[in-house]
């Protein structure tokens, strides 16, 4: 790493402190910590909720999984300023700032209770918030870890530490206020390291047209494991259908990859964010509906510019590695062999020279190499060897030159992936190697941005889930005396995350926020939307919605979604078997998002159990929806 | 062929997300001036002092 860097970074961090201090000695009261006094610029607002919502999840796992599914990804842009942003702002925006303004609630839980007059949905929600969020905060790590590891040259673990660590002083110290602060700088800086990515990448490749054109022709290099769950090339959709009942492999996967990425990715998160606790809040950040319509310019210009650009030039990164990626390079190994376990699928392993031949029969060959920058103490790095690859041998003291000409998910593959590659360092290396060097270093403060705001906003959540939405509420402790609790609560959230975090890598990242939004939006979307649009909903059918909703998006990723449950493992522990759909049904209900099941389910509840029990008290009802306060507070 | 793209379900989202963000534009330019409020003033002890070194 070299001088300019470690000063940019410096100064970027010291931005970044002076906001959080800012957020600290601004910081007067709980009104103050919880929901930033209540008086947030739009700007500071949209930028805090754009960069919010975009982490290195985002720019990282998902523009990796573009790089493996195409750009049909895109309708997860469609969504995420259609619904995240248009929908949020100009429908939901409103109704929850007016009412979490007139029953003075500070958090998402804390509203719900509002709302529906009960302690027990704050409570259950902020118990669902405090332990499932570190999944998504340790997802947001890794994505951060993944790219600032190797270039500081520390550890994964390290990584992990320091960024957990920075980020954790200003969100106990400043509160929203700092954490809104923060954002916004961060979200500056996102905006203009996503354009330089997409001008660049576009005019490395000849322009738009041209660049998409190649990765159309492209289509015949579309390696098999994706072929075979319907992938039909990077800029076409992938087959759809639905797997009749026993049919045999391979037909039974072949429509996989369609409810993958519509199901999961494109509705698990693009329906998924208007159910964000973290962004909920920050509608009860603002004075009035005016600054919410003059937010939602800045929120869809930004999430544009991050999505958009990261799907986008995750797809096309294929273009850059099989036609124009040239290492320059000191080859260690022209044949590296590297074993992929007895069934092919296993995670690779180098293999020592006395391997046996057996062995060394299934291993995969690769090219072992270090970069010219790298001592010789420096882990190798390798690349897959296929009949394409070109290798130019250096003339004394000149430096070897590699062309692999290998598909992004294929060039990903090494050590500790599988022969699938590890779509989370996809984009990593594409700036690595695509890129200038002076734009790595823009692009890794994009990324530390992007991951610190998420976070930021993460452990703010989570703390005020435990403390003001748990504690507060059963200590009877309000104001300053539910803080330190709050700031207990962010603390032990990261150590939840952190540990995760240090166990879980490898095509997690998309994964694992994917699920974190489906249970938020199975679980808290009916009750939110019904609560803030349907006097008649009733508390019975808040509870009802929750529960079911839960239950079922749990039930699934356990028990019914192949990934998940053999990921989790109980299913596996229970009743020895990876999944529990029956074998004379379609084998694509294993690839059908919890979603798709549960928010209809929970939804339906609603309505129904509205319907049937007792509505509330009129005079509550309307005290929530603008009125005069009915008698004591809660 | 839209942009060098054939597939309409892949040009399609492209262009849509394209739409999305000019109508958020659109819709805050226009609305720019409306909305104005005076928030009602809240009433419990969330609004004092913590008294304690944040």
């Amino acid at each position: 790493m070299d001088l300019l860097t470690v000063v940019l970074v410096i100064l970027y961090l010291m931005l970044t402190g002076y906001l959080g201090y800012l957020g600290y000695i601004q910081t007067k009261n709980a009104t103050d910590y919880l929901v930033a006094g209540r008086s947030a610029h739009p700007a500071v607002m949209a930028l805090s909720y754009g960069a919010t919502f975009i982490s290195t999840s985002a720019i990282v796992g998902f523009g990796g999984v573009a790089a493996n599914f195409g750009m049909g990804l895109l309708w997860l842009t469609v969504l995420n300023i259609g619904v995240g942003i248009f929908v949020a702002f100009v429908f939901l925006g409103n109704p929850t700032r007016r009412m979490g303004h007139h029953v003075d609630a500070h958090t998402f839980p804390e509203l719900i209770a509002k709302r529906y007059d009960s302690r027990f949905l704050q409570v259950a929600c902020a118990l669902i918030i405090f332990c499932f969020m570190p999944l998504y905060a340790m997802a947001v790590m890794v994505g951060g870890a993944e790219f600032i590891g190797p270039i500081f040259h520390i550890s994964y673990d390290s990584a992990l530490y320091i960024f957990a660590l920075i980020v954790a002083a200003y969100v106990i110290a400043g509160g929203l206020k700092g954490v809104m602060m923060t954002d916004a700088l961060q979200g500056g800086i996102m905006l203009v390291g996503m354009i330089i990515l997409l001008v660049a990448t576009y005019g490395r490749l000849g322009g738009v047209t041209p660049a998409h054109q190649a990765l159309g022709a492209m289509h015949d290099q579309v390696p098999p494991f994706l072929k075979a769950i319907g992938h039909q090339g990077w800029t076409a959709m992938p087959k759809f259908g639905f797997a009749a009942p026993q049919t045999p492999m391979p037909g039974a996967v072949e429509y996989h990859l369609w409810w993958i990425l519509v199901s999961t990715i494109v509705m698990g998160v693009g329906i998924g964010v208007l159910a964000q606790p973290q962004l909920i809040v920050r509608f009860m950040t603002v004075k009035s509906k005016q600054a919410l319509n003059r937010a939602v310019v800045a929120g869809g210009v930004f999430i544009l510019f991050m999505t958009g650009v990261a799907f986008t030039v995750g797809a096309l990164s294929n273009v850059y590695f099989a036609q124009q990626e040239t290492i320059r390079c000191r080859i260690v190994e022209e044949a590296a062999w590297l074993d992929p376990g007895a069934d092919g699928k296993g995670k690779l392993v180098v293999l020592p020279a006395t391997a046996d031949k057996e062995t060394l029969a299934r291993a995969k060959r690769f090219v072992s190499f270090r970069l010219p920058d790298e001592s010789d103490e420096a882990p190798l790095n390798y690349v897959l060897w296929t009949p394409q690859m070109e290798i130019e041998r250096g003339a004394e003291g000149a430096l070897d030159v590699v062309r692999p000409h290998l598909v992004a998910a294929l060039r990903s593959a090494g050590p500790g992936t599988t022969l699938q590659g590890n779509a989370d360092a996809i984009i990593p290396a594409y700036v690595r190697h695509a890129m200038p060097r002076w734009f790595g270093i823009l692009f890794l403060l994009t990324l530390l941005s992007a991951a610190m705001s998420t976070m930021s906003s993460q452990f703010h959540t989570m703390g005020t889930a435990l403390g003001r939405d748990v504690f507060a509420k059963y200590s009877q402790k309000r104001g300053s005396q539910s803080i330190w609790v709050t700031q207990l609560g962010v603390v032990a959230g990261i150590v939840v995350a952190l540990v995760m975090g240090k166990y879980v890598r490898g095509n997690i990242i998309a994964l694992a926020t994917s699920i974190f939004f489906g249970l938020c939006a199975s679980s808290f979307l009916p009750m939110l939307v019904f609560g803030l649009f349907w006097r008649r909903m009733t508390k019975p059918a808040a509870v009802a919605s929750l529960l079911v909703g839960f239950l079922t998006s749990g039930f699934w990723l356990l028990f019914v979604n192949g990934k998940t449950a053999a990921g989790l493992g109980l299913c596996k522990a229970w009743f020895g078997k990876d999944h529990l759909v029956p074998a004379q049904w379609s084998l694509t209900w294993t690839v059908v998002d919890p979603l798709v099941v549960a928010l209809p389910l929970s939804v339906l509840t609603a309505v129904v159990v509205a319907l049937v029990t007792k509505p509330m008290d009129p005079a509550y009802v309307r005290y929530v929806f603008g009125g005069p306060r009915p008698g004591e507070d809660d | 062929m839209v942009l060098g793209i054939e597939d309409p379900g892949v040009w399609l989202a492209y262009v849509l997300s394209l739409a999305c963000a000019a109508l958020c534009v659109g819709y805050g330019i226009i609305h720019w001036n409306k909305g104005l409020e005076q928030p009602a003033k809240p009433d419990d002890d969330d609004d004092e002092p913590t008294g304690v070194d944040l």
